[in-house]
């Protein structure tokens, strides 16, 4: 069928199963909006700013499992992206971002919107394409959805000069796809499985480190089988949120910096780790010569490159989680039962779970944490995404909020993108659209991209905006307060934030604000139940901490904070404060052998 | 320790820049890299030479790997492999020293390529150790400028194939 370069794009991606795209248009990819402008199976979500397309292609695609679209012009359309994209490719979200390239005749000469933007992305993406010849286009695109969803998904770029758009090409989607210098390995080596099933069975003290690799895979059933054989406690990363029930008595939470200090015990003490779709995040592994001194590592993961990257292990197997995790429980159960007791180990994790609960002060005032809880407990059995920004609010809420369901939280994890929590939400809700979502937010975070309320508004989108504000960069603060002297180097934000409730009813949205702890409750629900978008301004404890915390290069188990009662925990303590008495030594591996 | 890398790519338009950007930004260094199309006109074939200790070098060949148009990649094996490296050198020769360096680079059988009224230029082919040797005796006459093409190995064949 003969159509143009443009035309061909849109059924290329009508081939793949897209069904939106979000976007921006501009000057070299107006013959690609001109095509969509007849499309009836593609949805375009406009956004207000380009990097947001990125963040909510990436976002709708951890929601649905999905690849996630996204389409911009070129030279700032396609910078602005960049941030998008280097997102996804940090925590290996299936993305594919089309760019617009100024016409081939003038690549090269600095033309008007001209961006190299192949070369600029060539770090932060899986692979990436220039479009020189619009024959090669099915082909690429093709491709480019394969290399995105396959092996360790990533973004990938394809950018088409407005020439090729134009071009004329008989449209042919190609059935084969060739890639020759890509075979990802799904199946895991038969020999290492049957190793480590053999150490698992002994180990008296595993524990199973889980990541994102987990959701990718979908892998929830295998990763929960494996723990209720082994009766093995499993820590999820901030990428692995969701992988394995938050309630579920085996879950230890969050390891590393903010992890639970059970989690962290638990990996310090245990005598086999068997980590699955994890990278060994420097967040996570805190100082890595001390790491986990006593155990025997086993490493699961899609990617060779990730096998002794950071931490040396004992066993790799390169493979798809789900397939791995069949293939090592079968082994598993060939081996006779019982497999070593670990009746020892589980009173520790409990003495330790007792002893240091996640918790926070409860005094009367609005305290984050709060906030996150009733969120969780209001949303508890419904169909709930949750987003956040970065920083204490996603720490608090990757601590405090409850996740039973794989696909139901959504963080910026590797890149630490602040800005991610609202457009995430808006592309989550797309592809969610009967789901409950609540981005879980910081006033600076949302700050950067709080033009996208008018996305939200325009699109009805039943977001519930949850500002956890406390007029700082709450994270810098802390970080200031406890390794820089407190000095608040341009960390307040007092003097010139926005009044947030007149500027959702700017873009009309209903704007609350909550100012007092007995209105958190209600007015959540009452969001909840409305359907209709609505910002929530928490204003909350200006000075709270998130704790507990491993000083950056420490080990884990050297944590501070977290110890009911203990002299620095979030309840640092106006008193401790003002008697000057803070040179006290954090108290060190507090834990109980 | 010294790895030759031998690395067949696709080839394609920025394949190099991949390559390459990949060694900077995770901080390995290239001592040499040489590189040039194949028997098959699609693939290039890329020579690196990289100082790394063995988990390094493990590292950098599964990034490699990573790259959707790398293709394959050897560990060149020195003891089963053969490697040469082209230098010119612009020696510094007035009338009365030429025989004299003739004679030194015949002794390397290196070749005369070029004859001016005070300089000689001189190509040599060899492997690293023989290229220094005759580097190091023309010193003394003054090397004005010295070009080399950086290593090309290819692992040498099965005896079965010979």
């Amino acid at each position: 069928m003969r159509m143009t370069g443009a035309e061909a794009l849109i059924k290329s991606l009508e081939r793949e199963s897209v069904d939106v795209i979000f976007g921006y248009p501009g000057g070299v990819v107006l013959p690609i909006y001109d095509a969509l402008y007849d499309c009836k199976t593609i949805r375009h979500v406009l956004v207000r700013h380009e990097q947001c397309a990125g963040h909510a292609a990436d976002a709708y695609a951890r929601a649905t499992g999905k690849v996630g679209v996204c389409l911009v012009t070129s030279g700032p359309g396609a910078t602005n992206l960049v941030t998008g994209i280097a997102n996804a490719w940090m925590d290996s979200i299936p993305m594919v971002a089309i760019t617009g390239q100024v016409a081939t005749t003038v690549l090269g000469t600095d033309a008007f919107q001209e961006a190299d933007i192949t070369g600029i992305t060539l770090p932060i993406t899986k692979h990436n394409y220039l479009v020189k010849d619009v024959n090669q286009l099915p082909t690429i695109i093709r491709q480019a959805f394969a290399l995105a969803k396959s092996g360790r998904p990533g973004p990938v770029l394809i950018d088409i000069p407005s020439d090729i758009s134009k071009a004329e090409i008989d449209f042919k989607y190609p059935e084969d796809l060739v890639i020759p210098g890509y075979k990802p390995v799904y199946k895991g080596h038969a020999k290492q499985i049957k190793e480590a099933a053999k150490l698992l069975a002994k180990a008296e003290k595993p524990i199973i480190y889980a990541g994102g690799g987990i959701n990718k895979s979908e892998a929830w059933r295998e990763l929960k089988d494996i723990a209720e054989i082994l009766e093995a406690p499993v820590t999820t990363t901030l990428m692995g949120k969701g992988a394995f029930p938050d309630d579920h008595p085996l879950s230890v939470g969050m390891p590393g910096m903010h992890g639970t200090r059970y989690a962290n015990y638990a990996i310090m003490d245990s005598d086999l780790i068997l980590a699955v779709g994890v990278r060994f995040d420097d967040r996570v592994t805190g100082k890595i010569s001390t790491f986990a001194p006593h155990a025997t590592i086993v490493h699961i993961d899609i990617d060779p490159a990730e096998i002794s990257k950071n931490v040396v292990v004992d066993l790799p197997i390169v493979g798809d989680a789900k397939i791995v995790l069949k293939d090592l429980i079968a082994a598993v159960n060939k081996i006779d039962k019982p497999y070593a007791d670990k009746s020892r180990w589980h009173a520790m994790i409990k003495e330790w779970k007792t002893k240091y609960p996640l918790h926070y002060h409860q005094d009367g005032q609005i305290r984050p944490e709060y906030v996150i809880e009733m969120i969780s407990k209001l949303t508890k059995g419904k169909d709930t995404i949750v987003t956040t920004g970065v920083g204490q609010n996603q720490m608090w809420s990757a601590q405090f909020y409850r996740c039973n369901t794989p696909r139901s939280f959504i963080s910026s994890g590797g890149l630490g993108t602040m800005g991610f929590g609202l457009p995430a939400a808006v592309g989550a809700q797309i592809g969610r659209p009967d789901a409950v979502v609540v981005d879980i937010d910081g006033d600076g975070s949302i700050q950067m991209v709080s033009q996208e309320l008018a996305t939200v508004a325009a699109n009805k989108l039943p977001i519930i905006i949850a500002i956890l504000d406390n007029r700082y960069l709450g994270m810098i603060r802390q970080w200031q307060e406890l390794f820089y002297n407190r000095r608040y180097s341009q960390s307040d934000l007092d003097v010139g934030t926005p009044d947030f409730v007149k500027l959702a009813e700017a873009y009309g949205v209903k704007g609350i604000r909550v100012t007092q702890i007995e209105d958190v409750e209600k007015t959540l629900k009452g969001a909840i139940e409305s359907r209709e978008p609505i910002l929530i301004d928490f204003m909350v404890a200006r000075e709270e901490n998130v704790f507990p915390m491993v000083a950056p290069g420490t080990s884990i188990d050297e944590m501070l904070g977290g110890v009911p009662g203990a002299a620095i925990s979030q309840m640092i303590d106006e008193e401790v404060e003002e008697e000057g008495e803070r040179d006290e030594t954090y108290p060190v591996g507090t834990r109980g052998k | 320790m010294k790895h030759i890398l031998s690395v067949l790519v696709e080839n394609k338009p920025g394949v190099l820049a991949r390559v390459s950007g990949l060694f900077s930004r995770r901080g390995f260094n290239i001592d040499s890299l040489a590189v040039g199309p194949t028997e098959d006109p699609d693939t290039s074939r890329m020579t690196i030479v990289v100082d790394a200790d063995d988990l390094r070098l493990e590292q950098i060949t599964k990034q490699l790997h990573k790259l959707v148009n790398v293709l394959k990649i050897s560990d060149l094996d020195p003891r089963d492999s053969v490697e040469r490296e082209l230098v010119l050198m612009k020696v510094n020769a007035a009338p009365n020293m030429r025989p004299e360096i003739v004679e030194t680079a015949n002794i390397f059988r290196a070749n005369i390529i070029d004859v001016s009224k005070n300089t000689l230029t001189i190509e040599i082919t060899g492997t690293a150790d023989k290229i220094q040797a005759l580097e190091d005796l023309l010193r003394s006459y003054g090397i004005k400028e010295l070009v080399r093409t950086g290593k090309v190995a290819l692992a040498r064949g099965k005896l079965a194939e010979v």
